[in-house]
């Protein structure tokens, strides 16, 4: 029993020292979205998301400082930060998810990795599934892909009068290259 | 066996413990930077003066205002409605910072050219600052021909000029309030006994009643006011409505005029005996410089 709980021991530090090794983290992250609607096209980039992916466990966090998009009009910028995602109240947007399918991608066998978890947007949380893009380098893991994101799941109301200006589904593209994180 | 299920369990929780350590880290790693604290007022104009806020760089922001006769002229001036003075206006922001305007009343006859440059802006984040302030000067041009032929005054005595500091604080999302000390110059006056240099502060602020609309009150206290006419100080309040590219301003006051010299110094009606004016300003903006904006690309990413 005691050997037992000692070889288990072992493993857990195995583990963390696994962890701390397979860390790989990006301040640069480049993600933007984009809304279509016949009216007009509305883009905003963020090239500075904070992203770190745990290649032992396959976890994945996200942070994404909503200040930071860039829009094409200024008074867009305005309103996405005061009417629609309220930035002062909900300063960021955050992504918190695993890697179904970790062995595969590991071992090469499949390069699309199905990630599972929550996405927090205007302080609202619902469970989420994307893929992405994998590309392991020896000392790079780049994750690209989009999705789609409903605005009214994260109780963000847009005014009937721009109601036709901006899209009820917008699209999510994502490039995230990590590199090692001590 | 049980022991296996419980340590089983502590790992697994262990692993959920390690995503949330992973945000930990991502917040660690958060650069710390600067923040201007941004809208802290709808428009330029807080209701007749203005407000520290400029336009973006490279928007062009069209201004019609309006200011009707007084309400208590009563049904025979429609309230006020038969009468209006109306400004036209054409406004551009150079930079983020700098921003010019032209612009033409029919009240007199004035044109009107003003310059408004940030100095300062209220930032959080590392290194705050509590106030924004703005500088603001103003020279109006009367062209109305209302001199006798024989004694023509020649161009610079129908000028006026503005000098006004704009100190704001955004207190939180909904409350923001402005001082406004203020320097008019008058090259030509009626009288002897008026003064060419007077002095005035301003107040205003807004509060906003939902996302998109917000209560603004401005009150101009003049220290030396002119001799020759009996004048009030100014006093508005209004609605703002944002909605997309516009702001709609609708007021009263009882100034009829929408440039500094005229309703800081010129007011003549009193509010509270009935004499008010109602009005409004419709701003349209136009991004028509700088339209890349550093960022976004001309083309949609393929990733």
């Amino acid at each position: 029993m005691r050997i037992r709980f000692i070889v288990l021991l072992v493993f857990m530090c195995c583990h963390s020292i696994l962890f701390s090794q397979e860390k790989y983290l990006t301040k640069q992250g480049d993600i933007s979205f984009y809304s279509h609607t016949p009216v007009e096209d509305i883009k905003a980039e963020n090239k500075q998301v904070l992203s770190i992916i745990d290649l032992s466990g396959g976890e994945i966090a996200i942070s994404i400082l909503m200040k930071s998009f860039v829009f094409e009009k200024a008074l867009m910028q305005e309103h996405f930060n005061e009417n629609y995602v309220e930035s002062d109240k909900f300063p960021k947007a955050t992504f918190a998810g695993n890697i179904q399918n970790l062995e595969e991608l590991l071992s090469g066998e499949n390069h699309i990795a199905e990630i599972d978890g929550k996405l927090t947007i205007h302080g609202i949380t619902k469970p989420v599934r994307i893929e992405a893009k994998t590309d392991l380098e020896e000392k790079k893991v780049v994750l690209t892909g989009k999705f789609m994101v409903t605005v009214a799941d994260y109780d963000i109301k847009i005014p009937a009068i721009v109601r036709n200006n901006i899209a009820k589904e917008v699209e999510v593209s994502f490039k995230l290259e990590h590199l090692p994180y001590n | 066996m049980k022991k296996t299920l419980l340590i089983l369990l502590f790992l697994g929780l262990y692993g959920h413990i390690a995503a949330q350590d992973l945000m930990e880290i991502l917040d660690e790693e958060t650069p710390q930077h600067k923040e201007y604290v941004s809208a802290t007022f709808k428009g330029t104009r807080i209701i007749n003066g203005h407000s520290v806020e400029n336009r973006k760089k490279g928007v062009l922001e069209f201004l019609i205002s309006h200011r009707f006769g007084r309400i208590n002229d009563g049904i025979d001036e429609f309230f006020g409605l038969d009468n209006s003075n109306i400004r036209f206006a054409l406004e551009y922001a150079l930079t983020d910072d700098l921003m010019f305007g032209i612009g033409r009343s029919s009240f007199e006859k004035t044109y009107d050219g003003f310059v408004k440059y940030k100095l300062l802006k209220q930032a959080t984040g590392e290194k705050p600052f509590p106030l924004s302030v703005s500088l603001f000067g103003s020279t109006a041009w009367k062209t109305l021909k209302d001199y006798d032929p024989d004694d023509k005054p020649d161009f610079s005595d129908r000028l006026f000029y503005t000098t006004q500091v704009l100190i704001a604080r955004k207190f939180n999302e909904d409350l923001s309030l402005q001082l406004s000390p203020t320097y008019v110059h008058r090259n030509t006056v009626e009288t002897d006994a008026d003064p060419h240099d007077i002095f005035a502060v301003g107040a205003g602020g807004r509060y906003k009643i939902s996302k998109r609309v917000s209560v603004n009150a401005e009150y101009f206290y003049t220290i030396n006011p002119l001799e020759s006419v009996n004048t009030k100080d100014a006093f508005a309040l209004s609605v703002d409505i944002e909605t997309g590219g516009h702001v709609f301003q609708l007021m009263v006051s009882n100034a009829i005029t929408m440039i500094e010299k005229a309703f800081i110094t010129e007011t003549t009606d009193d509010f509270f005996k009935g004499d008010i004016h109602f009005g409004f300003n419709i701003s349209r903006a136009f991004q028509i410089g700088n339209k890349k904006r550093k960022n976004p690309e001309q083309e949609r990413k393929e990733w």
